[in-house]
């Protein structure tokens, strides 16, 4: 820890402990986010402390006794320092960005106590701008988060209509709604879904309607996603193809995460990626137009081959010059 | 750890943080300017320095403590140091003011604090709710539990852009097309996942929107704090859009088959056709951006949309179907040079 580190905790733990007199140690270190020792060492310092001069009358008192007998915290004449530092540019834009960030996918309350929350903080971060950064999350129309939200928080089923992106189909389904996240800049609704029996995790902006049902939510043992690893541990055991992009394409390689990235001397590349959904893969083949050729596995890039004639003769069959000209 | 036990290498780090914090509590207290020998004789820790110690120990807690955001004011002299810089804290700019949330307010706070997936951007917002619970806040995410918003900022230029477009340095960097261009930057703001700078292309004199992850090399700083305004009425929402590509405007024919397609048939208007078409396929209008994302957003859907006009992107369409169509003969010939190779 530097001591930078332990300067800016102590200017705000001298007021924390004014305002919480005779809190535990353990939880002072847990709102802090530190050990019990290091919380400690901090009292050890903040013991030597005080008005210059430092005579006994100056210092900071801290009751040494309470703190090793019951483990509670007194701390007494630090009258100078009842309040902590302002919010630095970098901590109040921070915490508004995150604030910003929530009120992309809540509902009309929140929204509200979000909208609030800014204000006050913005009044209270004072001279320093919040306006340098934004975020914005592609998520779901109005009406539709707010009954998310609402079965989210009532513990009510929701009857879902959703459009599979890969399978380019509209399903209904009910579902119980356990958590909204927002991964890489999409929110997302995880839910247990009753008609695949599973969690699922569905893209907001692709709920094309929701209603909230009277029915409460079972309840599911099941183990959310872990946020912090992004979407890589759900691609872990995903099988590996590798493609040949075509310089018109490369921006494959930096929309979607890959293995192995090589740069080609015609400047495409070739790209090794994990693969959920073998339907998606033949999206992007056929959306891509021949700008990327599946290298490996055999075979990967047959259904795209296969769903591209079809179309064509479906094409040559609407239009007969098409079809003289093929 | 040598064997220097309590005094040794060990005391150091919490010496020096006593050191700072009673420095700061000197200039906090003093109620006038403090001129630098006063400051020497009374702040434990600096008066046995030599002189040039000294100098070089308090400048250096002078700018730790800036750099935490504590506000030290040089000032006019006291009449009795005449030559001397006085320093002093004031209470009401050191101070974070009044803040008062309800329930509701400090329960989005909580949700707020959990939100960055970037290292020091979540300890910046740890700090900023520290200093909340010091004023009497008490952050609570549990009443919203189940909603968690995240940002991520995997892009490696990131933490030094923020920081130059907090303090307002300029900065200069290789983009993808191989030129190096200099910005002043004057926010950031994150779509789909990936972060953008905007501000002013100094070389250019125009406004500017850069992609972090086409930065082929890592920004550097070129100039010092505070050098460029950044203007005040910015919007950093309007700009980031009117620097995006435009709204759609090509109008597009389309067939598309029954339950198929559902994103793009909302985004449409119902439609008719003179054409035979087969069973199960209704007609519709919708608008893109520009021909070329129509072609590759329509060709996804392989056989369920069928273009109808114009002519021109439906033989797109039909070229780039023949070349997927193609592409597994094509594959195996690649595949075979590869081995070659």
């Amino acid at each position: 820890m530097t001591s930078q580190a332990q300067v800016r905790r102590l200017l705000s733990l001298v007021p924390y402990l004014r305002e919480h007199d005779g809190a535990a140690m353990g939880d002072v270190a847990k709102a802090f986010g530190i050990s019990v020792r290091t919380l400690r060492e901090d009292l050890n310092v903040l013991w030597m402390c005080g008005m210059p001069g430092l005579t006994p009358g100056d210092l900071i008192e801290i009751d040494m006794d309470a703190v090793e007998g019951e483990g509670v915290i007194h701390l007494s004449n630090a009258d100078y320092l009842t309040r902590p530092l302002r919010l630095s540019a970098d901590e109040a834009l921070a915490l508004v960005l995150g604030l910003r960030t929530l009120r992309e996918i809540a509902g009309p309350g929140e929204r509200d106590a979000v909208d609030r929350a800014l204000r006050k903080l913005g009044t209270a971060a004072g001279s320093g701008t919040t306006e340098q950064a934004t975020v914005r999350v592609t998520a779901a129309r109005d009406e539709i988060q707010a009954r998310v939200t609402e079965g989210l928080q009532r513990g009510l089923r929701l009857d879902l209509t959703y459009d599979v992106a890969s399978r380019a189909e509209t399903t209904r389904r009910a579902v119980d709604p356990l958590r909204v996240f927002v991964l890489d800049g999409y929110g997302y609704l995880e839910a247990w879904c009753w008609s695949a029996g599973d969690l699922r995790t569905f893209r907001l902006d692709r709920i094309a309607a929701v209603e909230v049902t009277d029915v409460p939510v079972a309840v599911h043992d099941v183990q959310l996603k872990d946020l912090s690893t992004g979407w890589f541990d759900t691609l872990v055991d995903a099988p590996l193809v590798t493609l040949r992009l075509a310089p018109e394409a490369v921006w494959v390689a930096e929309y979607y995460p890959t293995e192995a990235v090589s740069p080609g001397a015609d400047g495409g590349l070739t790209v090794t990626m994990r693969v959920t959904d073998p339907a998606w893969l033949r999206g992007l083949l056929l959306q891509l137009r021949g700008g990327a050729v599946v290298l490996a596995p055999d075979g990967a890039g047959e259904s795209a081959a296969e769903a591209a004639q079809e179309a064509l003769d479906q094409y040559a069959a609407l239009f007969d010059q098409a079809a003289s000209a093929a | 750890m040598s064997g220097l036990g309590e005094g040794g290498a060990q005391a150091v780090a919490p010496r020096k943080t006593e050191r700072i914090l009673n420095l700061t509590i000197a200039l906090l207290v003093s109620g006038r300017y403090v001129p630098r020998s006063r400051i020497r004789e009374v702040v434990e820790g600096y008066h046995d320095l030599s002189d040039a110690a000294f100098e070089r120990t308090f400048e250096r807690d002078k700018d730790e403590l800036r750099e935490l955001g504590v506000p030290i004011a040089v000032g006019s002299f006291d009449p009795l140091f005449e030559d001397e810089a006085g320093y002093r804290i004031l209470p009401g700019e050191f101070e974070l003011p009044p803040i008062e949330l309800d329930a509701e307010e400090a329960s989005v706070v909580g949700v707020a604090a959990r939100v960055w997936q970037h290292a020091s951007m979540a300890e910046s917002t740890r700090n900023a709710i520290a200093k909340l619970r010091a004023a009497g806040v008490e952050p609570d995410a549990s009443q919203l539990a189940a909603l968690e918003p995240s940002v991520q900022a995997g892009e490696p230029g990131f933490g030094l852009l923020w920081s130059a477009v907090l303090d307002r340095a300029r900065v200069s960097f290789t983009y993808r097309d191989g030129r190096r261009r200099t910005l002043e930057p004057w926010g950031m703001t994150a779509s789909k996942g990936r972060w953008y700078v905007l501000g002013r292309d100094v070389d250019r004199d125009a406004t500017r929107m850069f992609k972090l992850s086409r930065m082929t090399d890592l920004p550097e700083r070129v100039s010092r704090p505070d050098a460029f305004a950044v203007p005040d009425d910015l919007d950093l929402r309007a700009l980031a859009r009117s620097l995006t590509p435009p709204e759609p405007t090509e109008e597009v024919l389309l067939a598309v088959r029954a339950g198929r397609a559902p994103s793009l048939r909302r985004r449409g208007r119902p439609a008719t056709t003179s054409l035979a078409l087969p069973v199960g396929f209704e007609v519709c209008t919708v608008a893109f951006a520009d021909l070329r994302s129509a072609a590759e957003e329509i060709s996804r859907y392989a056989s369920d949309v069928v273009v109808l006009e114009p002519v021109e992107l439906r033989e797109q369409v039909v070229a780039g179907l023949r070349l997927v169509a193609a592409a597994t003969a094509r594959a195996a010939v690649a595949g075979a040079t590869a081995g070659a190779a």
